[in-house]
């Protein structure tokens, strides 16, 4: 459920319903961060600067536009971008080595309680090379079809319905059907 | 009326969630999701499992709100004037104290850059003496290659002039250039002529004796060689050079003979 009235009282400028947001939204977003940073210094002050940025422009956000969560990734995606750009990324080698969110989980050990962990385990075991790379570019990296088409050198109409059978999957692992 | 289970396999849905739809599909599904409670279900489920895939995929645990909200706080605060009259003298003495400080820091730097400027000064005068003495060597160096080529060059010929009676440990050489018709003379070897002395160059035919003047030595350790240059167009036989009072003579005095030389033949 998006928390509609939270979101009302977060765009009248009420510190304790952006807190309870921050709340909801912090760890996946930091999560999508982290997956096109792979640095946890940066991606936590990419994490902070997303957040101030959403707050400042909390009268941007329109429902009718979308989800209030898209509208935090689109901030973030944006954000960890521009962070790539910049000295400190380029100067960190590490940071030339893109992984995909699978490695990411797969390296990863202690969940939070808002993970269901077993449940994404199973996942990654069962997930098909496409749809990391699928769900990599399209959810994590915010390509569109046509690029995500390109990049993959697979048919443009195939990229929707691919991606639909991808998060099915993850929906039955995780029994949010 | 539009077919809600095809809509929803179309995966359009998921696309809607990521935000990689353009404007004008998103503001499509959003009243389509208004409209259509299954759809409105689909999206949140959608959603979730994202939240948690995302989630899954952070580092760690992110840090929590207190941090954001100090920042947020203080940004607040930056366009606002503050009411508190108590913050009102302990800001004026911080800026008394700025002044004070940027003062002496001000102050400071002054006096450096003086010092440094007055180093600089110093540092050019002694680098255009430098210079000065560099190209005085320089010229002293050409003058003496020259000499040295003159010297060495085969046409010239050296006369020894030895040493007479009047001063047994006198010398001086001659240097002769028949066909340039140039001479040097070195008159190192000669001691210092008396006040208002001069020495006196001679061209010496020997048969019968007949002396030609050649220079007056007049410029006698100016520049410390003791070498001159002289023309010699005469076809001498030997050379000599006497002592003679300031100016010259027509005629050698002879008992003021100090060297003599022959030309080798």
């Amino acid at each position: 459920m998006q928390p509609d009235q939270l979101i009302a009282r977060f765009q009248q400028r009420d510190e304790s319903a952006f807190a309870e947001l921050y709340e909801r939204y912090s760890e996946n977003i930091l999560g999508v961060i982290y997956s096109v940073l792979h640095d946890q210094e940066l991606s936590e002050e990419v994490l902070q600067d997303v957040f101030i940025k959403a707050w400042n422009n909390a009268s941007s956000y329109n429902s009718q536009k979308g989800r209030f969560f898209t509208w935090l990734l689109n901030i973030a995606r944006n954000a960890a971008i521009d962070k790539t750009r910049s000295k400190s990324f380029k100067n960190n080698k590490q940071n030339q080595n893109a992984a995909f969110f699978v490695d990411i989980l797969e390296d990863k050990n202690d969940f939070s309680s808002k993970v269901d962990a077993i449940g994404i385990k199973k996942y990654i075991d069962v997930l098909e090379p496409i749809c990391k790379k699928v769900i990599h570019l399209l959810f994590f990296k915010g390509y569109t079809q046509k690029e995500t088409a390109e990049e993959l050198d697979i048919p443009l109409g195939t990229v929707k319905t691919r991606n639909r059978i991808c998060i099915n999957k993850l929906r039955n692992v995780l029994g949010v059907t | 009326m539009i077919d809600i289970q095809a809509y929803i396999d179309s995966g359009v849905l998921e696309l809607y969630v990521y935000g990689t739809l353009s404007e004008a599909e998103s503001l499509e599904v959003s009243r389509l999701v208004a409209l259509h409670p299954e759809l409105k279900a689909e999206v949140e489920q959608i959603e979730a499992a994202l939240q948690q895939l995302a989630s899954a995929a952070a580092p760690y645990t992110p840090s929590n709100f207190e941090s954001i909200q100090a920042k947020i706080q203080s940004k607040e605060g930056d366009g606002v004037i503050p009411l508190s009259r108590k913050r009102i003298p302990a800001a004026t003495y911080l800026g008394w104290a700025a002044a004070v400080l940027l003062l002496v820091a001000v102050g400071y730097q002054f006096t450096e850059k003086q010092k440094l400027e007055e180093k600089i000064t110093t540092i050019e005068r002694e680098q255009i003496l430098q210079e000065g003495k560099i190209l005085i060597a320089e010229e002293d160096l050409q003058k003496t290659k020259a000499l040295l080529d003159v010297l060495r060059d085969k046409d010239v010929i050296a006369v020894p002039l030895g040493a007479q009676a009047i001063a047994p440990e006198a010398y001086a050489s001659i240097y002769w250039d028949k066909e340039t018709g140039k001479a040097y003379v070195d008159v190192r070897g000669l001691p210092t002529p008396p006040k208002g002395k001069v020495y006196q160059l001679w061209s010496l035919t020997l048969d019968p004796l007949t002396p030609t003047s050649m220079a007056v030595l007049n410029q006698y350790d100016t520049d410390g060689t003791q070498l001159f240059e002289i023309e010699n167009p005469n076809a001498s036989e030997a050379f000599g050079i006497t002592l003679e009072p300031e100016g010259g003579s027509a005629s050698p005095t002879l008992e003021q003979l100090y060297v003599l030389g022959v030309v080798e033949p």
